[in-house]
């Protein structure tokens, strides 16, 4: 399988501070990669740096293959990005700002075809309205037109679901799934929502103050097996001394808390254990460890050790 | 090139602002023709105070089409930088500011080729605004006042000239003036762009040119020695008003004017090569600053 995008040691540095840091990931073809941190964990830097907006400190970017630094405008031609806000002229109209970012992707379109993208995205109807007449939905959806107008093998799609509303958000995500499995697209996407990444994705990274936290398959990230059980009781000390003497010790994570890393099927087990050994139980919570830690990165309040590098 | 150039002009002429411009232009021109079509006699009187007993001229006659395109082009000329600076200080901010820059950038054109095309879009906006200044200020003056020999006003050092040109030898003189003045006001337009580049909304680069533009007219107006020698030659503002040098025209050893003849041609020329020199600079500085700038608009 082809890779599309080759990230290697990448890092850049604003003044003192690292907002990306040695950053290493490939992205396969036909892969859904997501990526994933917080606001501020420098996904948005890295994808400026994909795109050439902004030069990087150090590393390397390969894209199609090609040193992006070298082949920048041949690279360029294959991909299609919408970063960030998808910021369009506003005096324009919808059909214009089409037609005008086709053109500077080098490439010759006719009206038809022009007017078959915009009913992709469902706005033919409003095709001739000035782009400041419309709402933040239609903009993004005239950006998603915008990236896609040349036919870019690689698309990259920054927090493309920000400001949408339920309906939006959905509409978005059957749009990238389409994109990916009936046109065969490449899609980077960047979010810092996990349930929305977890959705579309087949591979992801997590990145955090410009490192990298996670990178994997997304199924086997959020495989049953590491499910995160955190048990509550009248005596959590004298409950933790009794698993430490059980064969659930193994599972034990090593926090104040009474927490168990293990498969989300053992779970029956584990309770009825519990009981059998005289622990009075509060509750049973149970949660994916990737969704822990991934909110451990957003409170700043540590993290749990089966992903820590 | 070419493809990014109508791009680019199409976007300029779907902008409301880029008419304020020729908006202001025809308004300027208007008040003038007005004003002078009411009460340009008292003008010329005032005008030729100091010559009325030495010099017969048909004062009527004086204030013609040819005339009050001279008189409006004195004015205008001055203002015009800010016009231009509307628009070309708004070619890489106005991007930054609606976040349109990212995916300009994003897109296989380089930075040289943007800045490029962007100074080519803000000098042919400055060749249309010259051509509707010639329109409103020249032709239309001709079609109100007529045409007819020019007199031109000039002050040499202490002294006041009055030149007259006949009207057969005037037309050429005010192409050659247009094309000096395009030359002239494209520095403002390279200018603008550059400062364009380092600002993330139209209104600093616009201010930062006016300003230069002002700072440097003064510098250019101070009579001093030391900034005569050392300064004035390297300020692009001393070269602005050089158009009129197409109207000085040459005289004889008897004083009489030589028909098709300029005073100093020498000068005109060497002030052109400075105004060129300076776009070739500003422009150049505009590529390297821009290929070396970090969007993060």
């Amino acid at each position: 399988m082809a890779l599309i995008i080759e990230v290697n040691h990448l890092s850049k540095k604003f003044s003192d501070t690292y907002a990306v840091n040695d950053l290493s990931f490939t992205v396969n073809e036909g892969d859904i990669y997501g990526f994933l941190g917080q606001n501020g964990a420098g996904k948005s830097t890295t994808i400026r740096m994909l795109l050439t907006l902004i030069k990087p400190t150090s590393g390397e970017i390969n894209l199609f293959e090609k040193k992006l630094s070298a082949h920048r405008s041949e690279i360029l031609k294959q991909v299609g990005a919408v970063i960030e806000k998808p910021d369009l002229y506003k005096y324009l109209s919808a059909y214009d700002n089409l037609s005008i970012f086709a053109k500077m992707s080098g490439i010759k379109v006719s009206q038809k075809l022009l007017m078959q993208q915009l009913q992709m995205v469902g706005l033919e109807e409003r095709a001739k309205d000035n782009v400041r007449t419309f709402s933040q939905g239609m903009k993004q959806r005239l950006g998603i037109a915008v990236a896609l107008v040349h036919n870019p093998a690689l698309i990259i799609l920054d927090e493309p679901t920000n400001g949408l509303d339920p309906q939006g958000i959905a509409d978005m995500r059957n749009l990238i799934l389409r994109l990916s499995r009936e046109l065969g697209k490449t899609i980077l996407i960047s979010s810092h929502l996990l349930s929305e990444i977890e959705l579309i994705a087949n591979r992801m990274i997590i990145i955090h103050k410009g490192n990298k936290m996670v990178e994997g398959n997304v199924a086997a990230l959020l495989d049953p097996a590491h499910t995160l059980i955190e048990i509550d009781t009248l005596d959590n000390a004298g409950a933790k001394q009794l698993l430490l003497q059980s064969k659930w010790a193994l599972f034990i994570q090593k926090k104040i808390q009474l927490q168990l890393m293990m498969n989300k099927t053992e779970v029956p087990q584990l309770i009825i254990d519990l009981v059998a050994m005289g622990v009075q139980l509060l509750s049973v919570n149970s949660s994916h460890s990737l969704e822990n830690y991934f909110l451990s990165l957003t409170t700043q309040s540590g993290h749990v050790e089966a992903f820590a590098n | 090139m070419w493809k990014l150039l109508q791009i680019e002009l199409f976007k300029i002429s779907k902008r409301p602002r880029t008419y304020i411009a020729f908006v202001a232009v025809a308004a300027i021109v208007f008040i003038f023709q007005f004003a002078f079509k009411a009460d340009g006699q008292s003008y010329m009187d005032l005008m030729l105070q100091s010559v009325k007993d030495t010099f017969t001229f048909d004062r009527v006659q004086a204030i013609n089409g040819y005339f009050m395109c001279y008189i409006i082009l004195n004015t205008l000329l001055i203002q015009v930088p800010i016009l231009i600076a509307l628009i070309a200080a708004d070619s890489i901010s106005g991007e930054a500011n609606m976040g349109t820059l990212r995916l300009l950038i994003s897109k296989p054109i380089s930075r040289t080729q943007i800045i490029l095309v962007k100074f080519a879009a803000a000098t042919i906006f400055t060749i249309f605004l010259l051509l509707w200044m010639a329109i409103t200020a020249l032709f239309l003056s001709l079609f109100i006042f007529g045409a007819g020999d020019m007199l031109v006003f000039r002050s040499k050092g202490d002294e006041s000239q009055i030149l007259l040109i006949t009207r057969d030898d005037i037309m050429w003189r005010y192409s050659a003036a247009f094309a000096y003045a395009t030359v002239a006001l494209t520095v403002i337009a390279a200018l603008s762009l550059l400062l364009s580049i380092f600002a993330e909304n139209s209104i600093g680069p616009i201010i930062a040119t006016v300003c230069i533009v002002i700072v440097c007219t003064i510098i250019s107006n101070i009579n001093v020695p030391i900034i005569d020698k050392n300064v004035k030659p390297y300020l692009f503002t001393s070269y602005l008003v050089g158009w009129k040098g197409f109207f000085y025209i040459g005289t004889d050893m008897d004083g009489k004017t030589i028909k098709g003849s300029l005073e100093n041609w020498p000068a005109i020329r060497k002030s052109l090569l400075i105004l060129i020199a300076h776009i070739f600079i500003l422009i150049t500085a505009s590529v390297v600053v821009f290929k070396k700038k970090d969007i993060l608009s």
